[in-house]
């Protein structure tokens, strides 16, 4: 892994420094939105994109869309300063500063999308950047693997989410999210129970929810700055933005509390026993990110005041924290070369300013007074006494945090005192562009706990209120609420937490035990993916024999049956012949065509067949003649003309015809080639049969000079009036006339390659 | 083919097949005729030369090689029907311009992207039917 740069590499370069500056921009653009949208003043942008679809390029600005957004690119213009430093040297760098770049857009579009459509489209957009930030490392097979595994499973998920999208816009007439969530809970339309699985499955697979979890540890393959930014402050984070944009719309059914409360609390609890199993200090990072995501849903599940300000209030905390705790496992790995929980110790004196860093994480991340955690748990507590499912909630919140605290004990405490292990190197400060953003967002993490009432006013009330859809009535968010039983879980929470911390080896021990006897989803990922390989290929044996004739008889059966189905279902009335009234000219060419088709079907010479084939044709240009269309005789003539031309260039290298003309086809073949014909004739006849709809001729006949200023009606159409279906064809053209020559080409490098006969 | 009549004669009806076939191409929006048709002629025309020449030759005469004709005729087409989108119209409007008038009777001449449109019909015609004429005798 060529994950540490060498601390005398140049890492001022214009891709480090320019999309971080452009970040950091961004950041401040979005920061004069925190006054107006804080007095409830939503702000919206609309471009019209697609307007027959009712698709646009609409961006809404509220408080939730604001705090994520001032998330997104506040750790990313940190995030991306660190790895520029992180990444100096390497040969790919500049390329992962775009991914990183390209991915902060796309996420920013995510969260300010107002419109379904194009919120799906970002969505899918951070799905493919990240599926090449986490394989960035692509030298590595375990590294794609992963990626791989990221791309399938959130895709997927974005796909059913998709379809629950259009769904809701099909039943509600709109696909604008401020308009839905206006209207109130679509619990009591049709389909919801649908539209909520669809979407659920969507926000479930992106945001990692049990059991769809596995994909998140696993993309701990990718460097640490992308680790520090998708993977806990931003992208898996998608999933609950959805959860909480969606909030009005979906909510309001005990569907949605069930579920929500149940994959959230086995998430959160699965994952924080899993988080203290981990020796890797980033994979128990990953799984504490996998407990908030699992609190988060949980807390979303609920619809009172102090629920929606529990789930805003952790978001904020969490975002800071854990991006902060990522960078800070970054640099100790940079300077000592291991993140193994066993090994390091004793830091404290060697990277002072590191162990600060992590010690304000650590701290808000276990809930301690002031910091902006403790009132993220008080305010949880009190949600969660408030839900609907309290009796579950509560104890599983319990347990959740208790081990959140003894993790953090783990990753920021344990690497900085007591004794050092044995290091790979001897351990030093960090450079300053990779402490500034664990530093930074250990000081917010702080300040906000300080400051309850500004952090509320800015950035979670205004969230609140979009989340319930309603103004928030506030003052939730304080640092000291008094003596009540949010305060008591608290004091129970450290409590057992502290035990957890002092056992925690011996609980890893047994916890690795059970592990080993669980199913593992990850290698059933693996298993899948293979029999989803060996179906494909059995598929692909039985539809793609590579026999052209079987490929003909298939195509011509299907067009057989469908016409004799539809003639059949319609029960169409007779067809009446009248052969009176033909010129001796008709009954010449129609006789010519007969012979020729006869003779191709009877001769056992392939140049006399092809010759016949050619009668066939000039009968049915003299046709086109006799009824004034020389455009189209000419085409025919032409084509008719090359075809004699490259078929008789096959057949150069192709064997004779059997002599006997007992080809074991010949039944079936004759048997399907006279359906056709006679069902084709039935067709034409019924359309004759109809009366002809002069509309479009009359158009084009009177349209054609005076908008087109052309005289050739053929010519005007194909490119003026229907130029887009021309443009395609002439694309069929084009491409077929390369995969040929491509074909062809291949087959003689081969045949060369081999040493065959030329 | 070694027949020295059919060679000479080629050389003489490959010229005025392939200018018969850019006649086609300009009068099609009046007369039959047009980009398809045209197309077609001038690969008849350069077909006839590789039969009577040899596949080697016919390629020289052509100076450019076949699968580039048809992607450049294909890129020609896409912008002359981008040029309306940056005018301000729908994707794939003709757009005219009358030289030495307003209206088509007071014009000399018009510029127009419709007759772009056709000669990059034209072109992928053109190509697309001689790169795979040609693969094909070129594999014997």
């Amino acid at each position: 892994m060529a994950d540490h740069s060498d601390p005398n590499v140049p890492w001022k370069t214009l891709s480090g420094l320019g999309t971080s500056g452009l970040t950091a921009i961004l950041f401040l653009y979005f920061l004069q939105f925190l006054g107006p949208v804080a007095a409830s003043e939503p702000v919206r942008f609309v471009w019209d994109w697609i307007p027959s679809l009712d698709v646009s390029l609409s961006f809404y600005i509220d408080g939730l869309s604001l705090m994520f957004a001032l998330l997104i690119t506040g750790i990313g213009a940190m995030v991306m300063l660190y790895a520029a430093k992180y990444l100096a040297g390497h040969k790919h760098y500049d390329r992962f500063a775009i991914y990183l770049f390209s991915f902060m857009l796309s996420m920013l579009g995510l969260v300010l999308a107002d419109n379904l459509i194009a919120l799906f489209v970002f969505w899918e957009l951070t799905t493919f950047t990240s599926y090449l930030l986490i394989g960035f490392i692509h030298t590595d097979e375990k590294s794609r693997r992963n990626a791989l595994q990221a791309l399938l499973l959130t895709a997927t998920g974005g796909l059913a989410m998709l379809a629950g999208f259009i769904l809701i816009g099909i039943t509600q007439g709109t696909f604008e999210l401020s308009e839905l969530n206006a209207a109130g809970t679509l619990a009591d339309q049709p389909f919801y129970l649908l539209i909520l699985i669809l979407v659920l499955a969507g926000a479930f697979t992106k945001s990692a929810q049990v059991p769809f979890h596995f994909w998140l540890p696993n993309a701990m393959a990718a460097p640490t700055p992308v680790s520090a930014y998708l993977h806990s402050a931003t992208m898996v984070k998608a999933g609950v933005y959805l959860l909480a944009r969606m909030h009005p719309s979906l909510s309001g059914s005990d569907v949605w509390v069930w579920t929500l409360s149940i994959f959230g609390a086995v998430t959160a609890v699965f994952a924080s026993f899993m988080a203290l199993r981990q020796t890797d200090l980033k994979q128990t990072l990953a799984y504490t990110t996998l407990m908030a995501l699992g609190t988060l849903t949980m807390f979303l599940a609920g619809s009172s005041g102090y629920a929606i300000t529990a789930a805003m209030t952790f978001l904020l905390v969490h975002s800071l924290y854990k991006a902060g705790l990522f960078l800070m496992i970054g640099v100790v790995d940079h300077s000592t070369g291991t993140r193994d929980a066993n090994v390091l110790g004793g830091l404290k004196s060697s990277m002072p300013i590191t162990a600060a860093a992590a010690a304000a994480a650590g701290l808000a991340m276990a809930g301690i007074p002031p910091f902006l955690g403790f009132i993220a748990k008080e305010v949880a507590y009190a949600g969660a006494l408030e839900m609907q499912l309290m009796i579950f909630i509560v104890p599983m919140a319990l347990v959740a945090f208790a081990l959140m605290f003894a993790v953090a004990g783990i990753v920021a405490y344990k690497p900085f005192y007591g004794p050092q292990g044995e290091l790979p190197h001897e351990p030093h400060e960090g450079p300053w562009p990779m402490l500034l953003g664990p530093v930074v967002l250990g000081v917010l993490g702080l300040l906000f706990g300080l400051l309850p009432g500004i952090s509320a006013y800015y950035l979670i009330e205004p969230a609140v209120a979009a989340v319930m859809g309603a103004p928030d009535v506030g003052g939730r968010v304080k640092l000291w609420a008094g003596f009540n039983l949010p305060l008591l879980l608290s004091l129970i929470t450290f409590a057992l937490g502290f035990v957890i911390y002092q056992r925690h080896l011996a609980l890893r021990e047994r916890l690795a035990h059970i592990e080993a006897r669980a199913a593992d989803l990850d290698a059933g990922w693996d298993r899948l993916l293979e029999h989803f390989v060996t179906y494909t290929k059995i598929q692909t044996r039985l539809i793609q024999t590579g026999v052209l004739r079987q490929y003909m008889f298939a195509t011509f059966a299907v067009f057989a049956a469908t016409v004799l189905v539809t003639l059949m279902a319609r029960n169409v009335g007779g067809i009446s012949l009248q052969f009176a009234g033909l010129s001796f000219m008709e009954w010449g060419v129609a006789l010519l065509i007969l012979a020729g088709s006869v003779l191709v079907v009877l001769t056992s010479s392939r140049i006399v067949g092809l010759v016949a084939l050619g009668v066939v044709g000039i009968g049915v240009a003299l046709i086109f003649i006799m009824f004034s269309a020389p455009d189209v005789a000419i085409t025919q003539l032409l084509v008719e003309l090359l075809v004699v031309v490259l078929l008789a260039l096959a057949f150069l290298k192709m064997p004779n015809l059997d002599p006997s003309g007992s080809q074991t086809h010949s039944f079936p073949n004759a048997v399907l080639a006279v359906t056709v014909g006679v069902l084709t004739t039935i067709v034409v006849l019924l359309v004759v049969d109809q009366p002809f709809d002069r509309r479009l001729t009359d158009f084009f006949e009177a349209a054609s000079w005076t908008e087109a200023f052309g005289r050739n009606i053929v010519n005007v159409i194909l490119v003026d009036f229907r130029t887009l279906d021309t443009f395609g064809e002439i694309a069929v053209v084009a491409v077929a006339a390369l995969g040929a020559f491509a074909l062809l080409k291949g087959f003689a490098r081969a045949r060369d390659a081999r040493g065959g006969d030329k | 083919m070694n027949s020295i009549i059919f060679s000479a004669a080629a050389r003489l009806l490959v010229a005025l097949m392939f200018v018969f076939s850019l006649f086609m191409l300009l009068r099609g929006h009046h007369l039959p005729g047009g980009g398809f048709i045209g197309g077609l002629i001038g690969a008849v025309s350069f077909i006839v030369y590789s039969l009577a020449c040899g596949p080697a030759e016919a390629r020289k005469a052509l100076r450019i090689s076949p699968e580039v004709i048809a992607m450049l005729g294909l890129g020609v087409a896409l912008l002359a029907g981008m040029f309306s989108f940056f005018m301000g119209d729908p994707l794939f409007t003709g757009q005219w311009y009358w030289v030495g008038g307003d209206s088509y009777e007071t014009s000399a001449f018009s510029i127009n992207t419709v007759l772009v449109f056709d000669v990059g019909v034209y072109l992928v015609v053109l190509g697309g039917i001689l790169s795979l004429t040609y693969a094909f005798e070129e594999e014997t």
